[in-house]
């Protein structure tokens, strides 16, 4: 698999209007805000990555995006639509717009892999079933797998090939904006950086526009040419916005906000001082962690 | 920091732990009466969106087949060898009191009339919601859990009508076909232990059956069947869809799937034979009289 830059031919395919446009959205669940007034705009063939840690509300955006979860206030618009007002009809026909890889593919256990990836287009009846066997294999062999694969279980697969079954299903389409939800987590390094490289040829070669959730930084610098950043809303404080970097992927290293340096190279920062804080006593007399908190 | 209550520490036990628990008890309370009608709302509206669904598209061949396999020919044989094991019971229990009575002759009617309108449709739809019911819970709610609901939607697929159509079509077109088969089995079986076990005469245990089970006898035990089986798809289906997060979370929503099935399937079974009965009063006055 050869390597492709991601820089090249974007910048070209940039537009004006934005394709994804969030206004001021504010997700809450049980009363416990995770996304909040967050304004986003994604142009047409831009690629962004979507990193920050656990919990921050990463996912859900997405989610928020397709349309799977409804905004508390604010609104979603996908090429000038606010999404959330539109009919189940207007909804479902506009859902064959964009491709979702699921964290883990989320393959339909009961169906083939052929099957799986045969699935929007049985769905919606947009090919014969002699066209359909045809673009399954095309798809298959895109995302480098054997199209023997078809009469296989997703639960005869390992890991990257289901994330990548799950990639396939989602280009069926042809969509205009793919979203991925964590697609290196879990794989080994060899996988994840094909993986990336599938992401970056999809980009080069379909020219859709991409939101990727991640917190693999390899991924983030390899793939985006936008990196946006999101905080807990817990820990921020108050009238602080929840988008605490957005930017090229070039300029984290260059960031001068501590959360952002953190996140970037993997530290725990003052999470290890909580840590201490909330162990029985006697935990944080052991000589190895307390060296570790003195260097913070 | 620490607090000096104005009372004593007896007074304020007594009256602000009592008044606390008090307000506890009823906050718990009320809450568990919030959370209930929210889910018999939930519940409603998800049968209404099945209900709008079933109408709306048809369901595929593909999705209707396994359905369809699942509930019906996978469940025969279990719903056949109990439907046989409690024609046999009846008659076990039955005999002492028929005979000290001297009506072993009438056993045939009682084992009969009890499969036919009550047992016979009862035993199928627990069979099928223990079966059947569990299983559409817990592959709904792992489907749920691992994100394949969220798969669909975001494919365009409904999944009310990919998934829990023709799960109901196959509970509702095939519980009846179920409930003759427990009946019929459980007929053989009372025959079988009566005639052939306990001597009872032969033409006497057909001929009291054929007298006192009739037409109505049968159809009031087949359209019940199929109110259990509706019953039993949304119960498991609604269960399956508003299942926790994890492994718990999934075996919770089996369960709960099954115990709430068997509970409704008892409370339409009374709803439902009281207004058979008095369908049957209206139509014949007659013999409807007797029934009360």
């Amino acid at each position: 698999m050869t390597e492709i830059n991601p820089s090249q031919e974007v910048s070209q395919s940039l537009n004006a209007s934005p394709l994804v446009e969030l206004r001021a959205m504010t997700l809450e669940f049980a009363k416990q805000v995770i996304l909040n007034q967050i304004n986003l705009q994604i142009p047409r063939g831009q690629t962004v990555a979507v990193i920050g840690e656990s919990g921050c509300g990463k996912t859900m955006l997405l989610k928020t995006i397709v349309g799977l979860i409804k905004p508390t206030s604010g609104s979603v618009h996908f090429d000038g639509r606010n999404i959330h007002t539109l009919s189940d009809y207007e909804l479902t026909q506009l859902r064959c717009k964009f491709g979702f890889v699921f964290q883990n593919a989320a393959l339909f256990d009961s169906l083939t892999i052929g099957q799986n990836v045969a699935f929007p287009l049985v769905q919606h009846r947009l090919a014969s079933d002699r066209q359909i066997d045809r673009i399954v294999s095309e798809r298959l062999i895109e995302v480098g797998l054997p199209p023997n694969v078809s009469n296989k279980r997703p639960a005869q697969l390992s890991g990257g090939m289901r994330k990548r079954v799950g990639l396939a299903r989602a280009l069926v389409l042809q969509p205009e904006l793919m979203l991925y939800d964590e697609p290196t987590t879990g794989l080994d390094p060899i996988m994840s950086d094909v993986i990336n490289e599938l992401m970056l040829r999809t980009r080069m070669s379909k020219r859709v526009t991409s939101l990727i959730v991640t917190h693999d930084m390899r991924t983030a610098r390899k793939v985006a040419d936008r990196v946006v950043m999101l905080y807990p809303y817990a820990r921020l404080k108050k009238g602080e916005s929840q988008i605490i970097y957005d930017g090229a992927p070039e300029g984290l290293d260059a960031t001068s906000d501590k959360r952002v340096r953190q996140f970037v190279e993997g530290e725990a920062g003052e999470r290890l001082m909580e840590l201490t804080r909330n162990q029985p006593r006697g935990f944080d007399e052991t000589p190895d962690v307390s060296a570790r908190f003195s260097s913070i | 920091m620490s607090t000096i209550p104005s009372s004593s520490p007896e007074e304020f036990s007594l009256n602000g732990g009592t008044t606390e628990a008090l307000h506890r008890w009823v906050s718990d309370w009320g809450e568990m009466v919030v959370d209930a009608l929210v889910s018999l709302g939930d519940m409603a509206i998800f049968a209404g969106q099945l209900f709008r669904w079933m109408f709306a598209a048809r369901p595929s061949r593909g999705t209707m087949l396994p359905n369809l396999y699942h509930v019906g020919v996978l469940s025969l044989p279990v719903v056949a060898l109990t439907g046989t094991f409690i024609g046999m019971v009846l008659a076990v229990q039955s005999i002492v009191q028929f005979r000290n009575l001297g009506l072993e002759s009438r056993l045939g009617a009682v084992i009969n009339m009890s499969l036919v309108r009550e047992l016979g449709p009862v035993l199928a739809a627990t069979m099928l919601a223990g079966r059947v019911g569990s299983a559409m819970a817990a592959v709904l709610g792992t489907m749920r859990v691992t994100e394949q609901i969220d798969a669909l939607i975001s494919m365009g697929a409904n999944p009310i009508h990919y998934l829990v159509v023709p799960r109901f079509l196959a509970c509702i077109l095939l519980i009846p076909a179920l409930t003759v088969m427990a009946d019929f089995m459980g007929i053989v079986g009372g025959y079988f232990y009566s005639v052939v076990m306990l001597d009872i005469d032969h033409y006497q245990y057909l001929n009291n059956s054929r007298q006192f089970v009739g037409g109505w006898d049968f159809f009031t035990g087949i359209f019940k069947s199929i109110f259990f089986g509706g019953t039993i798809a949304i119960v498991s289906c609604y269960r399956g869809f508003h299942c926790q997060a994890g492994a718990e979370g999934v075996g919770r929503a089996a369960t709960a799937a099954f115990v709430f099935s068997f509970v409704l399937i008892l409370g339409v079974d009374l709803i439902l034979n009281i207004l058979l009965d008095a369908i049957y009063a209206a139509i014949w006055p007659m013999q409807g009289a007797k029934l009360f």
